[in-house]
């Protein structure tokens, strides 16, 4: 929506113009500024942040605008499909105060094939880009123009404890290391591999992991829409669904795996079964928040290491989950200009590396990575931006939502997982899904 | 032998006979046309309309997100919809639910409204602590009920010794905490329509069946269950179709996992999640037909007289 503050000053009349000034202070408007001209109120639609990385941010490129925009912050529901939801059902009304919005990346070219998003011209993508690692891109791209802009690259790592590992004889940093070993390593020292098996989006991230570690892939010849290749009854996709039965069977096993998200698998690992765990990076800064009131003991900062996405097969690398956040302009906005300002402004390696070290979520522009500060709070800086370098985005289509959801049906429980029959089922399902053949 | 009281039914001025309207009578119905005019214009706006719409989507195969691939299909989504297993489960979750939930709602919302209609002293206090869950918001109460269940901060686990039982792996296990929340939260409706009910059975009756050395149990069964059928009939009518469009409940819980999804979540995946409109308003539409059917069978097989709650006969 267009908040243009207006341009008269109250300030002459004394007692009125106190207490407007204190109304518009109240609703986050500043009055009496005495710029010449009013500045835009640009929306930022965000996932929430309790680290407040993204009101600074907003603050200050607010201030950098010089009084031409100022980014009003609204926040977007907790989950990722919650966020969609909102997204999409604010599009489809044509809603025009959708100005800036973060995207979850596999939901950008849904929002983007509907007509719903601006899409930039070639000279705004080579400016936007630059510095911008390249798996990112992959998911923000439709068509061959670029829809939206990476702006986090979130990847996930493996996170154990030393002393686990240790006692097990493996070593999770070796170029070879394999989730077959992981989870017998953990059966053997009685302790857990802690997952996301929820039915949920963080479980499709799992799934789709393991099938491009395997050397498959989900779909193909994305940009046919609907009528898209389905690729999972492959080797990849039985071997996914092995080891995912296999961990789901196997004492190392949460016993709330069918029902763990990304917070509930970190109080496992934190606590005494804890040994290994498949998570974002922002558990790192989480495990010590947590130190410091004292709900995890500080022997598990102590004992805590990292290493790369463990492998399906030995001789092949993997490819670690890949998240993140793209900026998308609304095409519905009424100030598209201001816009594609403010978001190179978020863009900027500055202000990526102020959201990097206060929300503790990685950025997209690999040459933060190599910031002193960013080294010192992140030791495994390194780590990170290889490991979205070498990731893979989850399947870049219009039906993503279809294709998600109908592989966490038939994924879910994890248990009744079946590697031949599995894979075979969900790619009837696909098919079936996407021509309007089956409910889902 | 069943005791029921005979009510003469005295025509009255406002419900005379078709035939032979009086002047006044023609004169009462029209403003009673012209006062309702308003609320069935907005009815008809709000509900008509999209309800009409949905019909029309029903006929597409149309996704909000994919606006060049809508086309004309008929009633083939229907047909989809009918045909799919999961239509047929969700349809089974919905009426376990219901029929588990309904049940001991009544069981147990008739005992409390015969608390509420018999106690003597701190009447007001009893009547308010039973209502106190009815009006707790349905999403506040899911909440509450996952969290009492829930691995990390459920205590109810703790309490049964059950361990790390994870009571949302399962289907069973978490229909019965599902249940357990429908019932804590809307038995006090119940019982709030059978203590209206209970009101209405006389006080004579009662006394003539005592003298007549009737027990407490007969007395239930032969007096104050026949004289408030209607009143029992209508509660089971209002709670069957709440119960059949359960969703708040679901949502919270399980969010449908485990098979536990139900109707309305079903539509609300098709329509809201998917955006898939043509077969989401298909779904809908079939979600309508079924409640649609139930009031039926409420209202024409079991007669049910939904004059009987506002007692004016």
């Amino acid at each position: 929506m267009l908040r243009t503050i207006p341009n008269r000053c109250r300030c002459g009349t004394r007692a009125a113009g106190t207490l407007v000034a204190a109304a518009l202070a109240a609703t986050g408007l500043t009055a009496c500024g005495g710029a010449s001209s009013g500045a835009a109120v640009l929306n930022w639609y965000v996932n929430p942040d309790n680290s407040g990385a993204t009101d600074k941010v907003a603050a200050a490129c607010s201030q950098q605008s010089n009084g031409r925009y100022k980014l009003a912050v609204s926040v977007l529901p907790t989950t990722a499909d919650g966020q969609r939801e909102q997204l999409v059902r604010r599009l489809a009304a044509k809603d025009p105060s959708m100005d800036i919005m973060n995207v979850d990346p596999p939901y950008t070219v849904e929002l983007a094939n509907a007509g719903w998003l601006h899409t930039f011209s070639s000279a705004e993508q080579s400016q936007l880009l630059q510095g911008v690692l390249a798996s990112p891109v992959q998911s923000a791209m439709w068509k061959g123009k670029l829809v939206a802009a990476p702006f986090q690259a979130n990847t996930q790592l493996l996170w154990y404890r030393k002393s686990v590992a240790k006692a097990a004889g493996v070593d999770p940093t070796s170029p070879t290391f394999t989730w077959d070993q992981m989870i017998d390593a953990a059966v053997r020292t009685g302790k857990t591999v802690a997952e996301q098996g929820d039915r949920y989006e963080g479980y499709m991230v799992w799934i789709n992991a393991l099938i491009l570690s395997g050397g498959g892939s989900i779909l193909t010849n994305n940009e046919k829409g609907r009528d898209a290749t389905v690729a999972i009854a492959s080797p990849a996709g039985s071997r996914a669904a092995e080891i995912i039965r296999k961990l789901a069977t196997s004492k190392a096993a949460d016993p709330a795996l069918s029902t763990d998200t990304e917070e509930p698998s970190r109080v496992t690992f934190d606590g005494p079964t804890g040994g290994f765990m498949l998570n974002w990076p922002y558990v790192y800064a989480a495990i010590q928040g947590n130190i410091k009131d004292g709900s995890v003991p500080k022997a598990v900062l102590d004992d805590l290491a990292w290493a790369r996405y463990p492998q399906v097969d030995a001789n092949e690398p993997s490819r670690p989950p890949l998240g993140g956040i793209n900026l998308a302009i609304g095409a519905f906005s009424k100030h598209t200009a201001l816009d594609l300002d403010a978001v190179k402004c978020i863009m900027s390696p500055a202000m990526e590396k102020q959201n990097m070290l206060v929300s503790g979520n990685p950025v997209a522009n690999g040459t933060v990575y190599d910031d002193p500060e960013i080294r010192k709070q992140f030791p495994m800086a390194d780590l990170m931006r290889r490991s979205i370098n070498a990731a893979g985005p989850r399947p870049v289509t219009p039906f993503y939502g279809d294709v998600s959801s109908a592989i966490q049906r038939v994924w879910h429980p994890q248990t009744a997982l079946n590697p031949t029959q599995t894979p075979r089922t969900t790619a009837r399902l696909i098919t079936d899904v996407l021509h309007d053949r089956r409910l889902l | 032998m069943t005791v029921t009281q005979e009510r003469k039914t005295t025509p009255t001025a406002g419900t005379p006979a078709p035939e032979g309207l009086t002047d006044r009578a023609r004169h009462e119905r029209r403003l009673g046309w012209w006062l309702s005019a308003p609320a069935l214009i907005v009815m008809l706006a709000v509900t008509a309309y999209p309800m009409l719409n949905a019909l029309y989507l029903s006929l597409f195969s149309y996704r909000l997100t994919d606006p060049n691939g809508k086309r004309f299909v008929g009633l083939s989504n229907y047909w989809v919809v009918l045909s799919d297993s999961l239509w047929w489960q969700d349809v089974l979750t919905t009426f376990i639910i219901t029929v588990v939930t309904v049940s001991v709602e009544l069981v147990i919302g008739f005992v409390l409204a015969m608390v509420m209609h018999r106690i003597l002293f701190g009447r007001k206090t009893v009547r308010t602590s039973i209502l106190i869950p009815y009006g707790i918001i349905t999403v506040v109460s899911a909440f509450a009920w996952r969290y009492a269940f829930a691995l990390d901060s459920g205590f109810v686990n703790n309490w049964l010794n059950l361990g790390t039982f994870d009571w949302f792996g399962q289907r069973w296990s978490a229909l019965i905490v599902i249940c357990l929340a429908e019932i804590w939260k809307t038995t006090p409706f119940i019982s709030l329509l059978l203590l209206a009910g209970l009101a209405q059975v006389p006080d004579v009756l009662n006394e003539a069946a005592n003298v007549d050395g009737a027990t407490f149990w007969q007395r239930v069964y032969k007096v104050i269950i026949p004289n408030m059928k209607a009143a029992i009939m209508v509660a089971l009518l209002f709670r069957t179709l709440d119960a059949w469009r359960i969703f708040d409940t679901v949502f919270i819980t399980t969010a449908g996992a485990q098979g536990t999804e139900t109707l309305s979540f079903l539509t609300y995946r098709q329509s809201v999640t998917r955006v898939a409109l043509g077969i989401g308003s298909a779904v809908s539409v079939l979600l309508f037909l079924s409640v649609l059917l139930i009031a039926f069978i409420f209202i024409k097989g079991f007669k049910t007289d939904l004059s009987s709650v506002r007692g004016d006969r």
